[in-house]
C-alpha cells in the first residue's frame, strides 16, 4: 500500500427526491490498499459504489475515482476500474473460454492482450480442463474465482467488488481473500464490501455507514479499540443501532 | 416421536448431458420441538433436501416422513401442517403486507386473528407499514412478513430456506432471536443457512457439503470431536505470516480467521514459534468453531 490516493471522496451526496441515500460522504483511499465499505441494508452502499462506478450522477459533492473527476469523466472512470457483483458478473451459457474473450473485447483489449490473458488465468485458476465448459455447470467458487479474474482483465487500477463471497463454503472464502491479497499486493486498489464479520477484519480499513454517512473509518484494530471491544461484529452492530432510518 | 424423518433419500438432476447428484443418501431425524439447522454453502444441496420434505419435489430413492406422514402418499396432510419459507422472496410484491397475511390465512382457512398470539411478536414490527406493498419494503421487514404469513396456520414444523442470506448482522441477529421465542410455542424448526456462525443457535446441526451430510450432532458435540489441539497465531504481517506457515510440512492447516490464523501442525509449537521469525508473533491455543470444523471435515474427505 502506497500514499498515493487513488480515491479520494469529498462530501457526496445522493437525493431521490427528499430521501437522502448518501449523505456528505468524505474519506480517501489508498493505491494497493484494501478497503472494506460496511453497512447495514439500506445504509447507502449500493448506492455510494454505484457513484464511485460512475453509473450514478452524485446530486451535490466530488470525487476523484483512478485520476478522474466524476462529474466530467465517468466514461474514462469506467475504463479504469473493475466490478464485480454477487449477482451478475458472467454469461452463465457461455463456456469459460467465451466469457474471458467477451469481457476481453469489452474492456478494449487487443486480440493478443485477450490470448495472452486467457492463458495466464486459465493456468492461474488451474481451469485448463474447463475452458470448453459452459460457465452454468461450474461449482459457485469457481464462478466467483473467474469473475474476480474477469474483472481485472484489464488490469484497473482499482476494482470494487460487491459481497463476492456471500454463499460459498469456508475455504472457497478464504481462497478468494487470497486472490485479493495478491490483487493488492501487487498495486490494485480493492474496495470491498461484506456482510461476513471476519472479512471485515481483513482490510486494511473499514469504513461503516450508518443512515447514509460515514459513521467510522479506521483500521480493524483501531476500530475495536474506539469501541472498546474484541471483535469487529460488536463494532458493527454497536454502528449499526444507530440507525434511525428504515432499511432500504 | 420425530417430528422430521429421513432414510437415505438420493436426488439427481440432469443438467445437459450430466448427472448432477444433489442429494446423496442424506438421513436424519429432527425430535418435536427442535431448532435444527441444515449448515452448508450454496449448490450444497438444502433446497432441494426442503423442497422434497415440503413434498414440492419427489426424491429418486429413500423416504421421509413430516409429523408422521410420508411426504409422497400423504402429501396433502403434510401441506396443511407444515409452513415454508422458501429462500427468495416468496410474498406477493403487489399485495400490501396486511393483505398478504391475509392471504396467506385464508388460503389455510384460518384467519389474522384466529392465530394472532402466535405472529403478534413478529408482525406488531412491521404492522405500521401494513398498508405498504410488500414489494417496497425492506430486505428485513420482508423477511419478518414472510415468516409472519407461514406461522398464520400455526404449522407444527416450520421450514426456512437461508432466511438470513444477504441480511445485514443486525438483522440477522433479532431473526434468530424471534426463532428462539418460536420454539417456546413447541413448533418444530428446521433452518438452513450458509453462515456457520449461526450452527451455534440451533439444538442440533447437520454439516452438509456436496449431498452428503458430513456429521450431524450438538454444535458443542460437533466441537468436542475437532480432537487436536487448535492453535490462534498472529502478527504484524499477517499476510506473510499465512505463507510461512502453509510452506511448513509440519503444518497440516492453516486458515485465516479475522485478525488471527487458526492452525493445525504436527509436533511442537515452540519449534514453529522459533523457526518463524516473525514479529510480534503470538500463538495461543483455542477452542474450534463450527467453522474450523467444517473445513477439517471437508479437508478430511
Amino acid at each position: 500500500m502506497t500514499s498515493e490516493k487513488v480515491i479520494s471522496v469529498r462530501d457526496l451526496t445522493k437525493q431521490f427526491g427528499p430521501f437522502t441515500a448518501v449523505d456528505h460522504i468524505t474519506f480517501d483511499v489508498h493505491r494497493g490498499e484494501i478497503f472494506g465499505f460496511l453497512g447495514a441494508n439500506g445504509a447507502g452502499k449500493t448506492t455510494a459504489m454505484r457513484m464511485l462506478c460512475g453509473l450514478s450522477f452524485p446530486t451535490s459533492g466530488q470525487a476523484m475515482v483512478a485520476g478522474f473527476d466524476l462529474s466530467k469523466d465517468a466514461e474514462k472512470i469506467k475504463q479504469n476500474i473493475g466490478y464485480m457483483s454477487q449477482k451478475f458478473s458472467l454469461y452463465e451459457d457461455l463456456q469459460v473460454k467465451e466469457n474471458i474473450r467477451f469481457y476481453g473485447g469489452i474492456y478494449g483489449l487487443t486480440d493478443k492482450q485477450i490470448k495472452t490473458k486467457m492463458e495466464f488465468l486459465l493456468h492461474q485458476l488451474k481451469l485448463e480442463d474447463q475452458a470448453k465448459v459452459l460457465v452454468k455447470s461450474l461449482p459457485l467458487g469457481w464462478k466467483q474465482k473467474l469473475s474476480f479474474s474477469v474483472a481485472m482483465l484489464h488490469e484497473p487500477q482499482i476494482v470494487f467488488l460487491d459481497e463476492p463471497t456471500g454463499g460459498v463454503d469456508p475455504i472457497t472464502r478464504r481462497e478468494f481473500w487470497s486472490l485479493i491479497y495478491q490483487a493488492a499486493a501487487n498495486g490494485t486498489t480493492v474496495f470491498v464490501t461484506t456482510h461476513y464479520m471476519d472479512e471485515a477484519e481483513y482490510c486494511n480499513r473499514v469504513s461503516i455507514m450508518v443512515d447514509g454517512r460515514i459513521d467510522a473509518l479506521d483500521t480493524p484494530d483501531a476500530l475495536k479499540k474506539q469501541f472498546n471491544t474484541t471483535d469487529m461484529g460488536q463494532v458493527f452492530l454497536q454502528l449499526a443501532r444507530r440507525a434511525v432510518r428504515a432499511a432500504d | 416421536m420425530s417430528s422430521v424423518v429421513v432414510n437415505n433419500i438420493v436426488k439427481t438432476f440432469k443438467a445437459g448431458k450430466e448427472t448432477v447428484t444433489a442429494l446423496n443418501d442424506v438421513s436424519f431425524e429432527v425430535a418435536q420441538g427442535e431448532l435444527f439447522g441444515l449448515i452448508g454453502p450454496d449448490g450444497a444441496g438444502k433446497t432441494t433436501m426442503f423442497r422434497i420434505l415440503t413434498t414440492l419435489m419427489v426424491a429418486d430413492k429413500g423416504n421421509a416422513t413430516v409429523d408422521g406422514f410420508d411426504v409422497v402418499k400423504d402429501f396433502k396432510e403434510i401441506r396443511k401442517r407444515v409452513g415454508y419459507m422458501p429462500g427468495r422472496f416468496s410474498l406477493y410484491q403487489d399485495l400490501t403486507v396486511s393483505e398478504n397475511l391475509g392471504f396467506f390465512a385464508t388460503l389455510f382457512n384460518t384467519s389474522i386473528e384466529e392465530n394472532y398470539d402466535l405472529v403478534k411478536g413478529i408482525y406488531s414490527q412491521i404492522e405500521k407499514f401494513k398498508d405498504r406493498k410488500a414489494g417496497a419494503l425492506s430486505g428485513g421487514m420482508k423477511q419478518k412478513l414472510a415468516l409472519s404469513c407461514a406461522l398464520i396456520h400455526r404449522p407444527s414444523v416450520l421450514f426456512l430456506d437461508e432466511p438470513t442470506t444477504g441480511v445485514d448482522a443486525v438483522s440477522r441477529k433479532e431473526f434468530w432471536e424471534l426463532l428462539r421465542d418460536l420454539q417456546k410455542e413447541n413448533i418444530t424448526i428446521v433452518v438452513s443457512t450458509p453462515y456457520m456462525d449461526e450452527a451455534s443457535l440451533c439444538d442440533r446441526v447437520a454439516l452438509i457439503q456436496e449431498g452428503k451430510i458430513m456429521k450431524i450432532d450438538s454444535p458443542s458435540g460437533i466441537t468436542k470431536q475437532f480432537g487436536k489441539p487448535l492453535w490462534a497465531f498472529k502478527s504484524k504481517e499477517m499476510y506473510s505470516l499465512m505463507k510461512d506457515l502453509e510452506a511448513m510440512p509440519e503444518v497440516f492447516s492453516v486458515y485465516p480467521f479475522g485478525s488471527e490464523h487458526h492452525v493445525v501442525a504436527n509436533g511442537s509449537i515452540e519449534n514453529i514459534k522459533q523457526k518463524l521469525r516473525h514479529e510480534s508473533l503470538s500463538v495461543h491455543q483455542i477452542e474450534p468453531t463450527i467453522e474450523d470444523c467444517f473445513m477439517d471435515l471437508m479437508k478430511s474427505k
